[in-house]
């Protein structure tokens, strides 16, 4: 039976992807690859510093250009595919971020959270909406919190005025069990459309994606060849082939879609996500997928293993943004090591 | 030796924090606390502490019976601006703990001996209290080499109370300023990260720096000197990373347990700015 409900496709390579090229994504490789997935038929295309607006920092990595610059070159080249943005208050604020991407054309603003602080959201999420500019919630790190919360988070985000929600498996760690059943709670008790991200730490990027438009996601998110943090997220194209064969209507050319994942293969060859022990233990850790590249970095400072980190991190459920613990966490650890 | 009449406006986490405070001050005496709802946890609180509590908020200290010398307005920064100058006009010193900016910013630690004449101080914010210390002790070490400061604070989501929550934006605004206006840095940028595993976090506040020519061990050796300082009025304030370079960038970080006096001991952030509140009001206090 064919399945009648539409997807839409985020495609956030040029956002997500930032964390596995330490925030160095060029001019060019914005224009090439933009074009690219507007052509694919993707619905959404994220750009951005992997933490979003406002995040160019010392604390989870400068980018090399603007946030201004990034959205700008994107903007030029998308016509169907709307731009959208990841924005993390504590990190964006209206002033200083979100007016001139307003004012730049930005369709969609993600607004993400860690998944039970959803109340940091309002102020974003209703300015943007009185904006006349379409808003989405995000709960990051979802896995750290039972299905029951995250509905009560979600419903605090809905009744701010946004149009959509999004978990996020930031940390790779779901199981397709623990997929469907957080998203089948939020869309039988939300009015919004739900939406998943996931992460491939465990292998389990596809499985989980296909586990949440199973149980009624609406939204998915990927990234062409997986580009992003950690062990990276779902593959784009496999989503584009996946949701033709089960005959889900969406706006995507899949063989576009291929050629667009060889394309961010070529330009981001040697920064491909793959799986190896750090991202393993990232997974099971907990620890949110960005903290990879600055554990490894930072270890080898501190001559430790660099799964020893994460998991001191993962017991002390450390959140997004708090990038600063690992220096502190391995220079414990190197004391107690000598 | 009589103690400084004061009042408490705001009647929140920080207020109550601030009154259990005081109730140990050997200067300072709470002579009323005051906000709007008399069911509010803070105001039961108070009541059974047995302090004159009010639900009328800034009228009651300024239709107040006695002297009152000084208060800590603890509402939010347009409740302050409204505040400031019907305190002033009564000849109230107010000590502002709200992002309003309306009074000179005060770190103890780094201009306390500044602020004594003034009328109204800003007392910055949590974050603000913990890194500029650090953001100076830096910029001491390593004059007109400095060319970047960015902080990060993260605290235990269950001290974040509404209005911080609704306030972030403030927040980072009125911290990046102050980072500039104690170190003269142009170029500041602040981060503020809720965490909500339990047990609950302690504060944690690090200070990163993009400097051109780094004195290490000079840095070292002043961030010690004013951890020591700070340690005076905020004793649960410990350097868990000594300055340290990494990946070209400058990193120190402290975390800060609190006295556990209204919330637990996790709550550092409010401890921190109610310290430096109480710090800059006991001085007063000595100076009469």
């Amino acid at each position: 039976m064919p399945n009648t409900a539409s997807l839409t496709i985020c495609d956030v390579t040029l956002r997500d992807g930032s964390h596995a090229y330490n925030h160095k994504i060029t001019a060019d490789q914005i224009y090439a690859y933009a074009k690219a997935s507007e052509e694919s038929g993707f619905d959404y295309l994220e750009v951005g510093h992997g933490n979003g607006l406002g995040a160019s920092s010392l604390q989870v990595g400068e980018s090399l250009l603007s946030d201004y610059e990034m959205l700008r070159y994107a903007k030029n080249v998308l016509k169907n595919t709307k731009l959208s943005v990841h924005v993390i208050p504590g990190f964006a604020t209206l002033q200083k971020d979100i007016e001139p991407a307003i004012k730049l054309g930005v369709d969609l603003f993600r607004i993400g959270c860690h998944c039970t602080e959803a109340d940091i959201s309002q102020k974003h999420i209703s300015f943007i909406r009185s904006a006349g500019k379409e808003a989405w919630g995000v709960l990051m790190m979802s896995h750290m919190a039972s299905a029951e919360v995250l509905l009560e988070e979600c419903k605090k985000m809905q009744s701010y005025g946004a149009q959509g929600v999004v978990l996020m498996d930031s940390a790779g760690a779901y199981t397709p069990s623990e997929t469907s059943k957080k998203i089948s709670v939020l869309v039988e008790n939300l009015e919004i459309p739900v939406g998943f991200h996931a992460h491939n730490n465990l292998g389990l990027s596809i499985a989980n994606s296909l586990s949440a438009i199973e149980t009624g996601a609406r939204i998915l998110d990927g990234t062409a060849k997986g580009f992003g943090a950690g062990a990276g997220n779902a593959p784009i194209e496999i989503i584009a082939a996946l949701v033709k064969k089960l005959n889900y209507p969406t706006n995507i050319n899949l063989y576009k879609a291929l050629d667009a994942a060889e394309l961010a293969a070529n330009l981001f060859s040697g920064s491909l996500p793959k799986s190896d022990s750090i991202t393993i233990v990232s997974g099971i850790s907990g620890v949110f997928s960005g903290f990879s590249k600055p554990v490894v970095r930072i270890a080898e400072k501190y001559k430790i293993d660099p799964r020893d980190i994460l998991t001191e991190l993962g017991l002390k459920n450390a959140v997004g943004g708090q990038e600063d613990l690992i220096v502190e966490v391995a220079s414990v650890l190197a004391l107690k090591s000598k | 030796m009589n103690k400084l009449p004061i009042a408490i406006l705001g009647t929140g986490n920080i207020g109550t924090d601030l009154l259990i405070k005081i109730l140990r001050s050997k200067y300072l005496e709470c002579r009323l606390f005051s906000g709007r709802n008399l069911s509010s946890a803070g105001m039961v609180k108070a009541n059974s502490l047995n302090i004159p509590i009010s639900s009328d908020g800034i009228d009651a200290i300024l239709n107040f019976k006695s002297d009152l010398a000084l208060v800590f307005d603890a509402t939010s920064a347009e409740s302050h601006i409204h505040n400031a100058p019907l305190f002033a006009k009564k000849g109230i010193i107010a000590v502002d703990l709200t992002p309003a900016k309306i009074g000179e910013m005060c770190v103890p630690a780094v201009n306390l001996n500044d602020c004594l004449a003034l009328k109204n101080v800003n007392m910055i914010t949590c974050g603000g209290q913990a890194s500029i210390p650090l953001a100076c002790a830096i910029t001491q070490s390593n004059p007109n080499s400095v060319q970047y400061l960015e902080t990060v604070s993260s605290i235990a989501s269950r001290s974040a109370g509404p209005a911080t929550r609704i306030n972030l934006d403030e927040y980072i605004s009125t911290t990046e300023l102050g980072i500039n206006k104690f170190t003269g840095c142009a170029k500041t940028k602040a981060i503020l990260v809720l965490n909500p595993a339990i047990p609950y976090v302690h504060m944690q506040t690090t200070v990163m720096a993009s400097i051109s020519n780094p004195d290490i061990e000079r840095t070292r050796a002043r961030v010690h000197e004013m951890v020591a300082e700070i340690k005076k009025y905020i004793p649960g304030y410990e350097l868990v990373l000594q300055p340290t370079m990494e990946n070209g960038r400058l990193i120190t970080s402290v975390r800060v347990k609190g006295l556990g006096d209204y919330l637990p001991k996790y709550a550092g952030n409010l401890d921190i700015i109610n310290c430096a509140a109480i710090a800059f009001a006991e001085s007063i206090a000595n100076r009469y």
